[in-house]
């Protein structure tokens, strides 16, 4: 067992670090949250050639063959520069199911465009009435002909409006919540039938609604088994609660690095306000929840390989517990010690506290993964 | 980064837990996992087993007797005895005072004291906190004062841990009151059975004797028994204070008792149903649980890392702790009215009365006050917040 970071893997975490102190400060990522599409056309070409698309893939896929702490590595980073560009959409959790899921075509054909940043995903799977129940499907595909047809609702879709191809679990058999009968479609952003209702999520970036109104596709658009899709969607969600967690810690790090750095220089009653003990203990408990977390963000990069489902549903789970607790604790005792400025809009904090809360309503809250962590023993 | 556990390491793992598995009295390991009373006979049996293996001081150098174990296979060990529910290895000697003779202490007081203390011949104490020195230990004021080849030393100490089982005590005496407080404490080594000293027992919420006050009223302590140099004790004291801390998250102890809280959970019922299956009490357990598994990696990635462990132990102690304590109100709550009858005579483990409830009922609400110690003890977890305050976020 160790704990050490390879040369690569260092080498890695400083060049994105570098590029965020750069380039990625808090008024750039103010404009480019300010423009229509929400990110940035350039900053996701510089993310392509400095490689961090194609980490997690492998080399015949134009990737680099990395493992999941890579992705670990530079989630981390993105969440310390509340980084807003796709990222999470389309290489983690879209291009994470085409390569677990999808045909050797269906990689050829996506995988090695995403590595060179030309074709966004964003994978839709919760419905207005799913919370976060993966298996709880209600959009269908129907038969028809040679191919299917889609109809449905698909809510709250990370990226939706930006991205060239979706990733949508429908149910092709079974009652609206069986395991059985799901399926994953790769369905044309732009094809017709699709209604995309875009709008800024509060961190920050951009979702949407996407209704399918019997949208043809043909029968090679299926991603993996007909009707057997949730084992591999969960895996692929597991995977990406687990860069969740990762992206969570670097955000933590970046706004305790803020709030001590405010006790220490703002000045109340002749001294700086980080001199008083009651708000020193908070800032330790910011602390042992940030420490905490990176504990259990690491122990999910590693289980998230584990062959025994259980044994990654469960370890996946307890860090998305862990953090979506610490994560609300760290967010509010930062915009707290903040004081006045804690509820500016105008200072970063407030900003990775709402980075931070939205993380927990993504792929499962503390309550969602709490009952799947009992469930799986 | 790897989290997973080198083959070797699986081996040792697999190696620690048959000789655990087949050399802990059976007799021994009910009184743990039962919360029954232990006497001192039960800690130096089992010291003494695993002295003869030589295991007996993970944490010691070669040199002295020690295993020369990497910190991981320290973990491991200590995971499985207290998983398996040995005892815990008295710390005072082997953990505590041990390295501050080794790293302060004369030839003479290596050669005597240290086999004394491997082989269990010796019980120690510590003798450090005092009725007005609690949190603020520095302003101890039990006096030394040198007279020839001897120190008369005058004064009291407190909260001394079975203290009344102990033949030697280590002492933070106060030697010099003209200088900073922290510069006129000196380490001494006291003879238990020197005339002068009284043990008086405390009686914990428990009603149990664990802790005592101990007087000196005009003892003598040779000279050759001072660690290190006179004024220097408060630096041998921080040293030793370090070595407390890793030692304290006792990770495999919660990790057996929260499976404890499990099987206790999964025959007590609400509604009809297993308590366990309880979505409000379930989700409470899940918390600690989920706790307890970050603070093991959080406790793995202070051990690997290549430095001494330094303020960031104090995590280990606080969130160490808190599981500790969240555990024992758990299963106290989990009782239900069963909490209330209070039976001390039921710890004994020669007891075969009629039992009231379940057989677990009876200890787990003294359990639970007996834990609220562990927030307050070892530096209280206020003063442990201070510590990473000024010594690692720099306020």
């Amino acid at each position: 067992m160790d704990f050490i970071f390879s040369e690569e893997q260092q080498l890695l975490r400083d060049s994105i670090q570098k590029y965020i102190s750069k380039d990625y400060g808090f008024e750039a990522r103010k404009a480019i949250i300010a423009s229509t599409q929400g990110f940035s056309g350039k900053v996701w070409a510089q993310f392509a050639e400095m490689g961090l698309l194609g980490v997690a893939f492998a080399e015949a896929h134009g990737g680099f063959g990395g493992s999941a702490v890579d992705t670990m590595l530079i989630m981390t980073e993105l969440g310390r520069g509340i980084v807003v560009e796709p990222y999470f959409s389309t290489v983690v959790l879209g291009a994470g199911l085409v390569d677990l899921a999808g045909s050797e075509a269906q990689k050829q054909a996506v995988l090695p465009k995403v590595v060179e940043g030309k074709l966004l995903l964003a994978a839709a799977l919760g419905e207005p009435d799913s919370r976060f129940e993966l298996n709880c499907v209600e959009t269908t595909a129907k038969r028809d002909g040679a191919g299917f047809v889609l109809n449905g609702h698909k809510a709250v879709v990370l990226h939706g409006e930006s991205a060239n191809k979706l990733i949508v679990s429908v149910r092709t058999a079974g009652g609206a919540r069986e395991a059985k009968g799901i399926s994953l479609f790769l369905v044309d952003g732009k094809a017709a039938g699709v209604q995309v209702q875009g709008y800024r999520t509060i961190d920050g970036m951009r979702a949407a609604e996407i209704k399918f109104a019997n949208v043809k596709v043909g029968a090679d658009s299926v991603l993996g088994q007909l009707d057997q899709a949730l084992p591999v969607l969960e895996r692929a969600a597991d995977f990406a609660v687990s860069a969740l967690c990762a992206e969570a810690v670097g955000a933590m790090e970046a706004l305790n690095a803020a709030t001590f750095e405010y006790l220490k220089t703002r000045q109340q009653f002749g001294r700086p306000i980080g001199s008083f003990q009651a708000l020193q203990h908070r800032a330790v408990d910011m602390m042992i929840h940030c420490e905490q977390s990176r504990s259990m963000a690491y122990l999910a990069s590693v289980k998230v390989q584990s062959e025994d489902p259980n044994e990654r549903k469960r370890t996946v789970s307890a860090a998305k517990i862990q953090i979506g607790r610490s994560g609300r604790v760290i967010s509010q005792e930062a915009i707290q010690l903040h004081g006045g400025m804690g509820v500016s809009n105008e200072l970063a904090a407030g900003h990775y506290a709402k980075r931070l809360t939205m993380i927990n309503a993504t792929l499962g809250d503390v309550e969602h993964h709490a009952e799947r962590f009992a469930s799986a023993g | 980064m790897d989290l997973n556990y080198t083959k070797e390491e699986q081996a040792f793992r697999e190696e620690v837990r048959s000789f655990v598995g087949d050399s802990l009295p059976k007799d021994i390991a009910d009184k743990v996992l039962h919360h029954k009373r232990l006497g001192k006979d039960d800690w130096v049996r089992w010291q003494k087993i695993l002295y003869k293996k030589g295991w007996v001081a993970p944490n010691w150098p070669k040199e002295y007797g020690g295993c020369a174990w990497t910190p991981i296979q320290q973990h491991i060990f200590e995971d499985e005895c207290g998983y398996a529910g040995a005892p815990r290895v008295m710390p005072f000697g082997l953990v505590m005072v041990a390295p501050v003779i080794q790293n302060f202490g004369s030839q003479w007081q290596k050669e005597y004291y240290l086999p004394r203390i491997l082989s269990s011949e010796d019980w120690w104490a510590q003798g450090y906190t005092e009725p007005g020195s609690g949190s603020d230990l520095a302003s101890l004021k039990c006096k030394a004062v040198r007279e020839g080849d001897h120190y008369i030393v005058d004064g009291q100490k407190t909260w001394t841990t079975l203290g009344q089982h102990a033949d030697m005590i280590f002492c933070l005496v106060r030697t010099d009151t003209t200088v900073k407080k922290q510069e006129g404490i000196s380490f001494l080594l006291i003879d238990m059975h020197s005339p002068g000293i009284t043990v008086r027992p405390i009686i914990t919420l428990d009603e149990e004797h664990e802790v005592n006050e101990v007087f000196f009223d005009n003892v003598k302590v040779p000279a050759k028994n001072l660690v290190g140099e006179e004024g220097k004790g408060w630096t041998y004291a921080k040293f030793l204070l370090g070595h407390e801390r890793t030692g304290i998250a006792r990770v495999g102890e919660s990790k057996r008792e929260l499976e404890q809280l499990k099987k206790i959970a999964a025959k007590q019922l609400r509604n009809g149903k297993p308590l366990m299956d309880d979505p409000r009490f379930r989700d409470r357990v899940t918390q600690v649980e989920v706790e307890l598994m970050a603070l093991e990696i959080t406790l793995l990635r202070v051990l690997s890392s290549r430095t001494k462990p330094g303020p960031e132990a104090s995590i280990l102690k606080i969130k160490g702790t808190d599981v500790q304590q969240a555990l024992t109100e758990l299963t106290m709550e989990a009782m239900g009215p069963y909490a209330l009858p209070f039976r001390p005579e039921t710890r004994d483990a020669a007891w075969h009365g009629e039992p009231v409830g379940p057989e677990y009922a009876g200890s787990a609400a003294a359990v639970y006050f007996n834990y609220r110690k562990t927030s307050i003890y070892g530096g209280s977890n206020e003063i442990q917040r201070n510590i990473i305050s000024q010594m690692v976020l720099g306020l």
